[in-house]
């Protein structure tokens, strides 16, 4: 097995599916010559030629709209939208027909599209490059949305978005972009609708995705000093959604912490924590506890790392899951307030 | 500071000698005046050098499809006040437009539609019971828009044509010659899909012909709030798309115009703009109050410019079209309306749980769970029926 980064999977597994399906056509704002400039679409135009692999003009939802097109003509367009909140433009045609197109017509057209959207941030980046846009997406019924946290998770879900029926916007996170680990590729990983158990423990579970996976696993690393034997489940696909695993493990466990990059309020890890809570309350020892960015618009990068949630502050809501039975002092103050 | 005469001289591109390389804007740009071979009375104009009238049988068509449109309008809206459609947005007044506009195509072409082109769809040959299922409410898209080559038609404004881009594009990547048609009414020139499309279209040199009905209203909005540009079709020298306006109730020059902007296309020459000057005699949809933005009278300088009374008019004279023929062209939209009144006045079977179907290939597991929920609701409320 060789050592590799999730840039050279994701980059591997497009030009495996070109080779496999002449359909496939990948293209976006320099996608074309330079290979994006995260490199994701490297030496494709080269492979494939210049009407497989192309640059658009600058405009995302021309971008979609147009992948819609093609769609409807037969074909199966995987588009790069260059950075989260530049993927904003193509909302319309994202909500209104990527996602609605198959429903309205009653199965007559299908737009099996992958929108790859490089996500999230940690990467010291100047505003408007570090959006966790996962929610707006998740929210939207008629998309898949995916997130890998694994080298190999990178090869295989972008594999499986490409062959998949539906249309399916693939979030990955950029931090993790030149992360690497030993994996031989092609890979085959679990398919979509599977969360995967990352690290097995049994003192309580920590539910994450993206970008936040690292952090998580890094963290019950850390709580062993503390005497925690914590699980940690990776959801790698947000939707559909693995309520069974997920279930499964904090009823094994009796306590949850849903860990994500994002913003917090009205979040993907809001409607982990309300699904754990209705799947799971009889196993319960403590409320499910949320670990997640500010609510704040993402701050400048000298001050990022106050937003993001880090290994500390999982471990502070690890230590509030009522270990000695006595309710979070939180929750006291507030009902004394009221 | 001063300038001499001959610095501005110099500095003036009037007074340059002729240039030598052609204006890279010629070819491009409309013309002056919309393209027109009937006057409003029916009387041909002199003939046109670029745009030849159609042959007789084509135009002998287009009056058929014109006077079935016309009568399947008014039927659509008597249904509407009847309470058999949500709501209707007619076209009436557009008919040139909405015919014409399909019967330059070949059915292995595929058509954009918007709300407004009930008539071009029934036109195409589409039912019109599964054109109406939008307005009717019983599901969205009634048709089969892979069969039909006919996408649903499509509400949010201008999105439909960057999808004409992508598929006009993606059959000839395939090596088929397929023109894609997207209509568009005026004020939906102002957004950005509108610029995103025509220019991945010109980009690609993808064979659409975008087709403006310039009605010249948005709802309630003048054309005057849309733009500042001298005509529509002036946009399109601002992508490299060559653009026409048109007489958009004059029909023959429709039709002459949009068959020359379709050969254009097919011909691999990429997209081509048609603004189409024309006129919606009804309100927005039933549900608007036209009388508080545009006045009679101005209504009724567009009556005068009637289209289908002047095709009539003009193929009369021509001895296209006799008496008999257009007694049973009317006859045919009577039984047109009439199976359409029939058909319409059933209460359409909706199935609750088919809300589940299609939302993905295979339902999520999620999905599943709140089927069953609905089913267990809807038997739930049988069972009290039963018991009532
Ligand atoms: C993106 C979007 N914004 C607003 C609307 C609401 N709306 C529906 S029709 C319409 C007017 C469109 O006018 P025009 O493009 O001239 O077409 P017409 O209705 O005259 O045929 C508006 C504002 C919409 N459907 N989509
Ligand atoms: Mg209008």
């Amino acid at each position: 097995m060789a050592t590799t980064t999730m840039a050279k999977a994701l980059n591997a597994a497009l030009a495996d599916a070109m080779a496999d399906d002449e359909r496939v056509l990948v293209f976006g704002e320099d996608a074309g010559q330079l290979g994006g400039v995260f490199r994701i679409t490297d030496g494709l135009q080269a492979r494939f030629g210049d009407t497989r692999c192309f640059d658009t003009p600058l405009a995302e939802a021309g971008i979609v709209g147009f992948a819609v097109g093609l769609a409807m003509s037969g074909l199966r367009p995987v588009v790069e939208m260059q950075f989260d909140a530049f993927a904003y433009p193509a909302f319309e045609q994202i909500a209104s027909h990527v996602a609605k197109l198959r429903n309205r017509t009653r199965g007559a057209l299908s737009v099996p599209i992958v929108i790859r959207v490089p996500y999230a941030g940690g990467i010291g980046g100047v505003e408007h490059h570090c959006d966790s846009s996962e929610a707006y997406y998740a929210h939207t019924p008629g998309l898949k949305v995916i997130t890998p946290a694994t080298v190999g998770d990178a090869y295989s879900l972008l594999r499986e978005a490409i062959a998949d029926p539906d249309p399916v916007v693939f979030m990955e996170p950029k931090k993790l972009y030149f992360s690497s680990a030993e994996a031989s590729l092609p890979a085959r990983t679990e398919p979509f609708g599977r969360a995967v158990v990352r690290r097995p423990g049994r003192d309580a579970t920590l539910v994450a995705y993206g970008p936040a996976v690292p952090v998580a696993l890094e963290a019950a690393e850390a709580a062993r000093e503390e005497g925690w034997d914590l699980e940690v489940v990776d959801v790698r696909t947000i939707v559909p959604f693995d309520d069974a695993t997920v279930a499964a493990s904090v009823r094994r466990t009796g306590r949850c912490v849903v860990v994500q990059e994002a913003q917090g309020f009205a979040g993907v890890g809001a409607e982990i924590a309300a699904r754990v809570q209705e799947r799971c309350f009889h196993a319960l020892h403590a409320p499910v506890l949320r670990v997640s960015g500010l609510d704040i618009p993402y701050p400048a990068p000298m001050l990022e790392h106050t937003h993001l949630p880090g290994v500390d502050r999982v471990l502070d809501a690890v230590a509030r899951l009522q270990w000695d039975d006595q309710p979070d002092p939180r929750w006291l103050a507030e009902g004394s307030a009221a | 500071m001063t300038t001499t005469p001959q610095a501005v001289r110099r500095a003036s591109p009037r007074t340059r000698p002729a240039a030598t390389t052609p204006d890279p804007a010629h070819g491009l740009l409309p013309a002056g005046e919309p393209v027109r071979l009937l006057d409003p009375t029916g009387t041909p104009l002199p003939a046109h050098p670029d745009y030849p009238e159609p042959p007789a049988e084509a135009l002998s068509e287009l009056y058929r499809r014109m006077v079935i449109g016309r009568r399947f309008d008014i039927q659509a809206t008597a249904l509407t006040k009847q309470g058999r459609l949500a709501v209707y947005p007619s076209s009436r007044g557009q008919e040139a437009c909405q015919v014409g506009g399909v019967l330059a195509l070949r059915d292995t072409d595929w058509v954009f539609p918007t709300y407004r082109e009930s008539m071009a769809l029934v036109s195409r040959g589409i039912d019109p019971v599964e054109v109406l299922t939008l307005l009717r409410g019983d599901w969205h898209c009634g048709y089969d828009p892979a069969a039909r080559r006919t996408a649903p038609q499509c509400t949010p404004l201008a999105t439909q044509c960057v999808h004409a881009a992508g598929l006009a594009y993606g059959e000839a990547h395939q090596g088929r010659d397929t023109v894609a048609l997207a209509f568009i009414g005026d004020g939906a020139t102002s957004e950005g899909d509108f610029h995103e499309g025509i220019n991945f279209a010109a980009v690609f040199k993808a064979p659409v012909v975008y087709f403006v009905q310039n009605n010249r209203y948005a709802i309630s909005v003048p054309l005057s709030r849309q733009t500042a540009a001298p005509s529509l079709a002036h946009k399109g020298v601002g992508y490299g798309v060559p653009s026409e306006q048109v007489d958009g109730n004059d029909p023959i020059a429709v039709l002459a115009v949009l068959t020359r902007a379709v050969a254009h296309a097919r011909a691999g020459n990429g997209p081509f703009l048609v603004e189409a000057h024309t006129y919606r005699m009804e309100p927005h949809t039933n549900a608007d109050d036209a009388t508080r933005y545009r006045d009679g009278a101005e209504v009724d300088a567009w009556r005068d410019r009637d289209p289908v009374t002047r095709l009539e008019t003009y193929l009369r004279d021509r001895g296209v079209l006799d008496g008999p023929t257009a007694a049973a062209v009317a006859e045919e939209a009577e039984a047109y309306a009439a199976d359409l009144r029939a058909r319409m006045n059933t209460q359409p079977a909706v199935d609750p749980l088919s809300l589940f179907d299609h939302v993905y290939a295979s339902p999520t597991p999620q999905l599943v769970e709140q089927r069953e929920q609905v089913r267990a609701e809807l038997a739930a409320a049988r069972d009290e029926d039963g018991d009532a």
